[in-house]
């Protein structure tokens, strides 16, 4: 014990340690990380945009078949996100809780989306589905989901894994909380960025699936893309980074959106304290 | 005729499928068929191919979204043909339609065509090319692309199956004409990447092998003074099919509008889209041809009179030999 | 769970090991109630068209009877090419994209002021992680091409890459493009984790006297890991499915299943041979499944480790 405190005073005093110390609150490594990062990503996109020009950009709010075409993507990324969450937050939950044994398969179940060709699942799901569901756009959505499990899967398994969800749900319940409680104001709240990162792939996905869209002869907003792209050229590239500027607002909204609406949990450990306190003032 | 019109304008719709509006001529095509008979147009997938419009009849049957018509390439429209997807019809102008060119009974019939040409932008390619040969010269380092992966790209295909004959290949035999594209990697002029109108006037690809309409309508219309030539070596034709769905949700549309299609009216739309619309030489004897859109049309080095095109068997034996052997192009 | 045990043993067994085994059987299938909505989601929109799909594979496209010419064609000549290609773009395009990923989400994550930076990459990641196909190959031809903006200017510092033998249509090429959405879609799906990693604990170690590389090895490592190995894993099936994206840059120069799956399913040239195109489909459902079978092992293995 002694020995202990010895080493640990004499690690404060030394100077490589202050050194070390000080450096972490300034880490030079994390801005060179993301300076690679933002030039890689934002290289090819100013070379496109050189050749482009900027004036391509007006035109495209005005062609028709563009507001249609976002309004439908919309109510399929709605559509999508909600099914998918709704589905895949308890269904993990539960299966953490009270089948652990279960989740490798789970997790063999959600990559099976990711690596059969968009193409193939396409067809597969054209013969099989029922044409009066075959007669609206809602097919789509439902594929979606499938899409979407994956990456909404492995979100919130990560997020789950970050909890202690044993405890969490012994605490809740023992305040008297029933399953849906539970579910509703305490894990959801902890697992805000789990949802967060996985809304963004969920609507980022459905914005920009094009493959079984355009199978399915629907006008989503990316079919649309593509289908102005053929006009012209410099409209071709400008349409795509169009389309990359508008995602990208939508995300920005929802994130911010999602963020004021909540309340940090920190990075701290939830303690039991914490849970009883939003418990009990009502949230 | 006149009977067809009306139960047409009865049913007031057509479906039709993978018909971009700057290809042969369609935007007009499509505006002009509405404008005269009043029947709205519905056009699906425009950037599809022509196994999404077989996929599409069969998934969709008995919904009204299914198309009417399908514009396919030679080898779809005999297996549509096999499949039962399509009904006979024959157009009034049916004797016109060369007998090389379409279904003794009336299920397909080639709409139009056009020949496998090179295309170059003059600002960055000095030496005019004029034939597959040529372009193995060493100063168009880095500067020669096909539009795609001819296993999966009717016109790339076409473009191999130029090149074959360039070089003592024929249409049964398709092998000369990879190993010209790895002759032409190997001296580095080949670029691997799939060539389009973005490419060509980005700098990346000045010279392009595509069909003669498709440089025109596509490329020449972003690329200053871009040339067209047709290979001296090399003429080689590709015709797209017409057929109707049997399961077409307007039979009646369906069938006026390849009366329009096959009409000197039609088939001379398709031929301000700069291609070969196939009723081109009774067009010429009869007097109704465009004159000035006619003239308007790449030279054709040495053509015959005579229509000749691959059987769908030595299509396929072709895209099966094209298929094990297109890796080894870059390798 | 825990209470229904705890009545069992205060009335003590009810009746008879029978019943017992009985009674907890019932027990096992009531405890996978919960899984069923999701169970029967994945049935009807994933397996049943899958199997449709195989079977097919097994089918002759025009008369409907059972062969195995077409299983025969896609496992050999330019179509076996094909998966081993395809293997080695979607590891390199797994395992180099998820190193960068996780460091990237680690430098926003960590970053104490970092809200609106936090909110900007994750949103980007969103978006760049489903940009691909043409725009995405025209983006990197025009800056990387043998004529274009960055070999320019390095032309002009006088590296000319291409001489030196590099190539945006090869293998390594299409890796580098390939980056352009497996970044993203990593930092994305990596970040939930970085919540396990409790600050606490970084500062418990350091006053234990840990070095950073100590605190990796015994604290960050073994949490993180699990989750890492399953988001590579991820990133390795996208990999595997993309093909607009190499189909582009290639032309189909290299054999790559999903573009040869492309060519057979809804192409303009092959005609008829769908069913070879579903016996490939087929075929990547296999690959993953091996694939699984080695990420478990290496899950155990990599927890054994780091203990």
């Amino acid at each position: 014990m002694v020995a202990l405190t010895k080493a640990i005073n004499s690690n404060r005093e030394d100077p490589d340690r202050k050194r070390a110390n000080a450096r972490k609150r300034f880490p030079v490594w994390r801005w060179v990380i993301l300076l690679i990062a933002g030039v890689y990503f934002l290289l090819p996109l100013w070379a496109a945009l050189r050749f482009a020009g900027i004036r391509a950009f007006g035109t495209v709010f005005v062609q028709p078949g563009f507001w249609p075409a976002i309004w439908l993507s919309t109510r399929l990324a709605i559509m999508t996100t909600l099914i998918t969450l709704a589905l895949m937050v308890p269904t993990a939950v539960y299966v953490h809780l009270r089948v652990p044994a279960m989740r490798r398969l789970l997790e063999s179940i959600t990559i099976l989306p990711i690596v059969i060709p968009p193409v193939v699942l396409a067809v597969g799901v054209l013969q099989v589905s029922p044409g009066s569901l075959k007669a609206t756009p809602w097919l789509l959505g439902l594929v979606y989901v499938v899409l979407a499990m994956p990456f909404a899967y492995r979100a919130i398994d990560a997020g789950l894994r970050a909890l202690d969800l044993k405890t969490l749900t012994e605490a809740s319940s023992s305040l008297g909380a029933g399953w849906s409680t539970t579910l509703w104001r305490v894990l959801l709240p902890n697992l805000r960025t789990a949802l967060l990162s996985s809304t963004v792939l969920i609507v980022a996905l459905v914005l920009g699936e094009f493959t079984i869209a355009s199978l399915d002869l629907y006008v989503t907003f990316p079919v649309w893309i593509v289908q102005f792209d053929q006009l012209n050229a410099n409209m071709s590239v400008a349409a795509s980074i169009f389309a990359l500027v508008l995602t990208w607002l939508f995300l920005m909204l929802i994130v911010t959106f999602g963020t004021r609406q909540s309340r940090r949990t920190g990075g701290g450990a939830v303690t039991l304290f914490t849970v009883a306190r939003a418990e009990t003032k009502g949230n | 005729m006149n009977a067809l019109v009306a139960a047409a304008k009865k049913e007031g719709q057509l479906n039709v499928i993978t018909l971009p509006s700057n290809w042969a001529n369609y935007g007009t095509i499509m505006a002009d068929f509405t404008k005269t008979y009043g029947i709205h147009i519905t056009d699906a997938n425009p950037e599809g191919s022509s196994q999404d419009e077989l996929n599409a009849i069969a998934q969709l049957k008995g919904q009204s979204r299914a198309p009417d018509v399908v514009d396919v390439g030679g080898a779809f429209a005999a297996t549509g043909a096999t499949d039962g997807d399509f009904a006979p019809y024959q157009v009034q102008t049916w004797s016109d339609i060369p007998a090389a060119a379409k279904e003794s009974t009336g299920l397909y019939y080639a709409d139009y065509g056009g020949y496998v040409a090179i295309g170059y932008d003059p600002s960055k390619v000095k030496t005019p090319p004029t034939s597959f040969k040529s372009l193995l010269n060493p100063i168009y380092k880095n500067q020669v692309a096909i539009d795609g992966n001819p296993t999966q790209t009717g016109s790339a295909f076409a473009a191999v199956y130029a090149a074959a004959l360039a070089n003592g290949g024929s249409f049964a035999n398709i092998a000369p004409g990879v190993s010209y594209f790895k002759q032409l990697h190997s001296v580095g002029n080949f670029v691997p990447v799939e060539g389009t109108p973005a490419t060509v006037q980005s700098g990346q690809t000045p010279i392009l092998i595509w069909w003669d309409y498709l440089l025109n309508s596509e490329v020449k219309s972003v690329v200053k003074d871009f040339k067209i030539v047709i290979p001296t070596d090399a003429q080689y034709a590709g015709y797209y099919y017409q057929a109707i769905s049997k399961t077409a949700p307007d039979p009646a549309a369906a069938r006026l509008w390849e009366e329009f299609l096959y009409s000197a009216e039609g088939q001379n739309l398709f031929l301000e889209g700069s291609t070969r619309p196939i009723e081109l030489s009774s067009l010429v004897s009869a007097g109704t041809v465009n004159k000035p859109a006619y003239d308007a049309l790449p030279a054709v080095p040495g053509a015959s009179t005579t229509l000749q095109l691959p059987t769908t068997a030595q299509q396929t034996a072709a895209g099966t030999v094209l298929s094990q052997q297109w890796p080894s192009v870059t390798s | 769970m825990t209470q229904t045990e705890e009545v069992e043993t205060t009335l003590g067994p009810v009746t008879g090991p029978r019943v017992a085994r009985a009674r907890s059987a019932g027990r096992s299938m009531a405890k996978l109630v919960g899984v069923v909505p999701f169970a029967v989601y994945v049935a009807l929109g994933l397996i049943i068209p899958m199997i449709v799909v195989a079977i097919d594979a097994f089918r002759n496209p025009n008369t409907g009877a059972f062969t195995f010419t077409n299983v025969n064609i896609a496992t050999h000549g330019v179509y076996a090419t094909g998966i081993r290609e395809s293997l080695i773009l979607s590891v390199l395009a797994s395992v180099i994209p998820g190193i960068f990923g996780a460091l990237i989400a680690y430098a926003i994550f960590t970053a104490k002021r970092g809200a609106f930076l936090r909110q900007v990459v994750i949103t980007a990641s969103g978006v760049f992680a489903n940009f691909g196909g043409v725009p995405l190959a025209f983006l990197f031809i025009a800056s990387f091409g043998s004529s274009a903006l960055v070999t320019g200017w390095l032309n002009d510092l006088g590296f000319n890459i291409y001489n030196a033998g590099f190539s945006l249509y090869t293998l390594s090429g299409v890796t580098l493009v390939y980056m352009y959405f497996q970044i993203p879609l990593m930092v994305l799906v990596i970040l939930p984790a970085l919540e396990g990693l409790r600050p606490a604990w970084r500062e418990a170690a350091e006053n234990l006297g840990a070095r950073t590389w100590q605190y990796w090895r015994y604290v960050g490592g073994p949490v993180l890991m699990p989750s890492f190995l399953g988001c590579v894993l991820l990133l390795f099936g996208s990999a595997l499915s993309a093909y607009a994206t190499a189909e582009a840059l290639t032309a189909g120069t290299i054999p790559l299943t999903s573009i040869q799956i492309a060519s057979f399913l809804n192409g303009n040239v092959i005609a008829g041979q769908q069913n070879v195109g579903k016996a490939l489909g087929l075929g990547m459902v296999v690959i993953i499944a091996i694939v699984m079978v080695f990420y478990v092992l290496l899950q155990r293995r990599a927890a054994k480790w780091l203990r």
